[in-house]
């Protein structure tokens, strides 16, 4: 009786020590993943990488005709996702895409298309280690308090909320996987279950499939406020993308 | 020689529990690969240093790093390594060629593991020794899989 | 046989002593397709890179065959002793007779 009551007491504080502190993705990866995450000559998300940065160069009217060299999105994955001058909240797929079409006049590459995720994840390496800083106020504030009510309600057939999983339970182990605290820092990712990079809302839809929950669209606006609000949440911590997962 | 005896009664078992999928593929059970592969020649169990986790993440990418002692010169070296797997649809993984030119017998890749299983390593010498070692790992299913 | 680039990352050290022992790193973008043909799954034939070849300073240095038992994307780190400053030469063979090739320089100093 008293030894079960220990155990709970111990839960307990457990649960409250997961509570209490959001720490980056990488603290939950296996000692091998994290050195691999670190070593580009043995990440194959460097493959799309090196897609992504011979593809900021290429044709006429190209991101680097009117950016200048990649080395100057320094900085700019740890702001986004953000709200544009129209008000739509774009993350950086988004506004890839709008550069494709707007200043580009080209056709959009697609969500999840390879060409997307490299440029994509060749933008968000110029801020690897930086600290993200979401802006979540003026315009950004109602997008912020949508992903918050994504975030907290309980959804699907399992009835989870995101916390119960990522806040609860972060550092428990759910079956082969070590439960995180459910950053998107790391994304665009290369998953070994995808053998592939993919998108943070690539992820998000296995997450909601997971609870048995409603997947929304690659790049929905449930999705997008959702990013916003882990954005928030990851804010001070450092950009991992192009991260390593299971 | 417990090796040895542990080899003979183990081997008859795997291939048992491989052999619908091997067959049906390839024809070739994991015995048989090993078979073919010594081609009546005695492996000794030692040499070989075989790097792996003993708890896999995931079955789709496995990390693995083989190292032959050798002194890979013209006269001894490493001719080749073998990967094969008692468990996988097929039990030839991968085969590496060396010279002398590789200057050391240490080659790594990433495999996939269909399950928990024991994965053996042969490596043939110019002398015509066989070196065998097997490492036994653990392959967890995750919780998140993907829904597309 | 026509020859086709293929996406890959091939890391060596920046020079190396004549000599020296080196270690090369390679990554290829490749599915590495498993053939699958089981009820209620859509069939996809194999294809897999089944063959790389490294050659370097006149020699075959090393050769790696593989099977669908390979992870996609395929990674292998193996040594070659630094003889000279020139190219080593990565060539692929894939099912189907597809042949690829990249090539990265070697500075021995």
């Amino acid at each position: 009786m008293r030894g079960r009551a220990a155990l709970l007491a111990g839960l307990c504080a457990a649960t409250l020590a997961g509570a209490a502190e959001i720490r980056p993705s990488r603290d939950y990866l296996s000692p091998e993943l994290r050195a691999q995450q670190d070593d580009p000559s043995r990440h194959p998300g460097w493959l799309w990488v090196d897609e992504g940065e011979a593809l900021w160069r290429r044709g006429e009217r190209s991101c680097q005709s009117c950016h200048g060299d990649i080395a100057r999105m320094q900085g700019v994955a740890t702001r986004y996702p953000a709200v544009a001058r129209d008000g739509a909240l774009l993350n950086l797929e988004g506004r890839i895409e709008r550069c494709r079409t707007e200043h580009q006049q080209l056709p959009a590459f697609g969500y999840e298309s390879d060409a997307l995720l490299s440029l994509t994840a060749a933008v968000a390496l110029r801020s690897r280690d930086m600290p993200m800083s979401v802006a979540v106020d003026g315009p950004a504030a109602p997008f912020l308090e949508a992903g918050r009510r994504f975030y907290e309600t309980r959804q699907g057939q399992l009835n989870l909320a995101c916390g119960q999983c990522h806040d609860d339970n972060a550092g428990r182990r759910l079956r082969g996987d070590v439960i995180s605290n459910g950053l998107g820092t790391g994304y665009p990712a290369y998953r070994l279950e995808w053998d592939s990079m993919g998108s943070l809302h690539r992820r998000l839809r296995a997450c909601s499939l997971g609870v048995r929950a409603t997947q929304f669209p690659l790049g929905s606006p449930e999705y997008l406020a959702l990013e916003l609000f882990l954005a928030d949440r990851a804010r001070g911590l450092p950009v991992e993308a192009p991260g390593l997962r299971r | 020689m417990s090796l040895h005896r542990r080899t003979v009664l183990a081997l008859p078992l795997a291939a048992s529990a491989t052999q619908a999928a091997a067959q049906s593929v390839t024809g070739e059970s994991f015995a048989a690969a090993e078979r073919a592969i010594l081609a009546g020649r005695t492996p000794v169990a030692e040499g070989i240093v075989i790097d792996m986790p003993p708890l896999s993440e995931n079955g789709n990418a496995v990390d693995l790093s083989i190292r032959v002692a050798s002194p890979m010169t013209e006269a001894d070296h490493v001719t080749a390594i073998h990967i094969l797997s008692e468990r996988n649809p097929f039990p030839r993984v991968a085969r590496f060629g060396l010279s002398p030119r590789a200057g050391r017998a240490e080659v790594a890749t990433r495999i996939r593991l269909a399950t928990t299983q024991t994965v053996l390593v042969l490596a043939e010498t110019s002398t015509g020794q066989v070196h065998r070692a097997g490492r036994e790992v653990i392959v967890v299913l995750g919780a998140c899989v993907d829904g597309g | 046989m026509s020859v086709a680039s293929i996406v890959a990352r091939i890391t060596l050290p920046d020079s190396a002593a004549k000599g020296e022992v080196v270690p090369v790193r390679v990554i290829v973008r490749h599915p590495m397709e498993r053939a699958v043909d089981a009820p209620g799954l859509r069939p996809v034939p194999r294809r897999i890179l089944h063959t790389l070849v490294v050659t370097y300073a006149g020699a075959e240095v090393f050769r790696m065959e593989m099977s669908p038992g390979i992870a996609a994307n395929p990674y292998v780190e193996f040594t070659t002793v630094a003889v000279e400053t020139g190219d080593m030469v990565f060539e692929w063979r894939e099912d189907g007779g597809a042949v690829y090739r990249r090539e990265a320089r070697l500075v021995v100093a």
